[in-house]
């Protein structure tokens, strides 16, 4: 080892303009926002009235909280679902040798939506859904099935599974492509060996492929909880909540509080719950992914 | 017996993955379809292909502020972008070379920035924003995208240059040359692979974000896309064909960079496995 590397001094400089950056936009508003939550207080005002923790005893009575952590909880067992149990199917079907040629082409096809801004899917998807003119009450008259045509997002009823949808419509292809580069580290011997001892393709799926890429699993699991819990912009793009509070979610809760409600106190409050699954979550994350590491 | 399941089988996943390929690209090309028409034509049948093509509606909408929506994306994604590289590989050639104590704290203080949800901030940084000035601004979308972006372009870049073989840079500071000089005559220009794909990982954030966007910013000249758009929706409510034609230009950049530039894409999807 070099002298010049041991010395901290001369590090300093490369690591400090990200890492103070990094503190003061991420960090520090991050700890601002836990104590802005025990004052009331309004974007218009400087004065900021200490009410201790007031608005999270208000906030654990209020009904729409409940409805905004059903709402997001139904992201995240919905997006398990279609975007890691569907994404995985359709990565090992890509993988097989009988469908290997035209991996490129579906992968590709496939990951396109999640290169699109989510708030273009959803304006997209708002006219895709329009009860008049929209392409999926086109598609359900298409086929025949003239009563199932519906007002997707005006029904307080479909209108969370409707924006649920669209996310599963956007983002499954993304955990494909992630499943996709995980099972091209598998050693091609282990499939041999297995297609040698007589197993089928389902046997080998279950065998050797899942537990070869389990880390991947469990990460891109909790990465699309996460996901789950941070939504925002398709939900205030499609619905903004309703209608009624029926699609309200976490994130929407937070905006409507500060920038239509004028009460940042518990907009912060809704903030810091927000921030401390996440957080949680992330921790668990990055525990499991060292540890994929270190295997 | 079994061939013939398995054919079957076969036959059935080729169905379910084309209706699937055309579940993602029909919508798409819908847009675009739709955005050609006027819209008489386009409530009279959604299916068909234009009689007239309106190219009006395309350089319509653009003139109606896609266009101006655009040079903002654009400004604000490529200075964010170039400052995440310059100040993101600094810091990972720092953490990546230097041994000195508390190198593994800075590392894992960068690191868990990763962790945190921009919601948790939000408040406090229009707050603060506002404070110091910056409030709308296009710093007030720059700075926040960097900091924000910061961590995981370090942690791609740090990944890669401890691969990288270090007797080039040994023998040339042996040799008397200064720290900045190798970081910037040798592991950068060796690092190029990966600042190609941290460039289009958080070009591809920064580009798409919206909620920041829509709370930093207030002129309507200084919005980005994906907000502008919501503009464009209230003043354009009952000219589809445009409102789409507007949909349909936003969404193609990054199409058609990713269909161009996948395996970039995809490095640094593997080497991050995050999602955006």
């Amino acid at each position: 080892m070099l002298k010049t590397y041991q010395n901290g001094r001369s590090a300093l400089p490369f690591i400090l303009p990200a890492l103070l950056l990094i503190l003061m936009f991420v960090f520090l508003p991050m700890i601002l926002n836990i104590y802005y939550s025990l004052f009331r207080w309004s974007a218009f005002s400087v004065e900021k009235v200490f009410v201790g923790w007031e608005y999270y005893a208000r906030l654990f009575q209020d009904p729409v909280f409940y409805t905004a952590l059903k709402n997001n909880s139904l992201y995240a067992l919905i997006s398990i679902l279609f975007q890691v149990g569907g994404g995985l199917v359709i990565a090992a079907i890509l993988e097989d040798r009988l469908f290997r040629k035209w991996q490129p082409l579906f992968r590709t096809i496939f990951f396109i939506p999640s290169v699109i801004s989510i708030a273009v899917v959803g304006l997209l998807w708002q006219l895709l859904y329009n009860p008049d003119i929209g392409l999926v009450n086109g598609v359900i008259k298409a086929i025949g099935q003239t009563e199932w045509a519906h007002a997707w997002l005006g029904d307080s009823k479909t209108a969370i599974y409707a924006v649920i949808a669209v996310s599963q419509w956007q983002f499954t292809g993304y955990m494909t492509m992630l499943f996709l580069i995980a099972m091209h580290k598998i050693p091609s011997e282990l499939y041999e060996a297995s297609m040698i001892d007589g197993a089928n393709r389902i046997q080998t799926f279950f065998a050797i492929t899942i537990p070869q890429i389990k880390d991947m699993i469990l990460v891109g699991t909790i990465i699309t909880v996460i996901g789950a819990f941070k939504v925002f912009d398709e939900v205030y793009v499609m619905t903004f909540g309703g209608p009624g509070r029926s699609t309200e979610v976490l994130g929407t809760m937070v905006y409507r509080a500060a920038f239509r409600n004028d009460e940042m106190g518990y907009a912060t409050t809704i903030a810091t719950v927000i921030f401390v699954i996440t957080f949680t979550l992330s921790v668990l994350q990055m525990k499991l992914s060292k540890s994929g590491r270190e295997v | 017996m079994i061939t013939l399941q398995s054919k079957l089988c076969r036959i059935l996943i080729w169905v379910w993955f084309t209706l699937y390929a055309i579940g993602i690209l029909y919508p798409l090309l819908w847009l675009i379809m739709n955005g050609f028409k006027t819209n008489r034509e386009f409530f009279l049948n959604t299916w068909s292909l234009p009689k007239q093509w309106m190219w009006e509606n395309y350089t319509g909408a653009w003139d109606v502020g896609i266009g101006q929506y655009f040079f903002n994306s654009i400004f604000v994604t490529t200075v964010s972008v170039l400052i995440i590289l310059l100040l993101g590989s600094m810091a990972a050639y720092g953490l990546s070379r230097f041994r000195f104590a508390g190198a593994d704290l800075l590392l894992l203080i960068i690191l868990s920035g990763l962790m945190l949800a921009p919601q948790a901030s939000l408040i406090s940084l229009y707050q603060i924003l506002q404070s110091i000035g910056l409030y709308n601004t296009y710093w007030a979308l720059i700075i926040p995208y960097v900091a924000f972006q910061l961590p995981f372009a370090i942690f791609l870049m740090r990944a890669y240059f401890l691969s990288i073989p270090r007797e080039l840079e040994e023998s040339a500071l042996m040799d008397g040359c200064s720290t900045w000089r190798v970081y910037w005559h040798i592991v950068l220009p060796m690092g190029k692979p990966i600042l190609a794909s941290a460039a289009l990982l958080t070009g591809m954030s920064i580009w798409n974000e919206f909620m920041f966007a829509m709370v930093f910013v207030e002129d309507t000249d200084l919005r980005t896309i994906p907000v502008g758009l919501m503009n464009l929706r209230s003043q354009l409510n009952t000219n589809f064909g445009m409102q789409m034609a507007g949909l349909a230009i936003a969404a193609l950049p990054m199409v058609v960079a990713f269909v161009l530039l996948q395996k970039k894409f995809v490095r640094g999807l593997s080497a991050g496995s995050v999602k955006g």
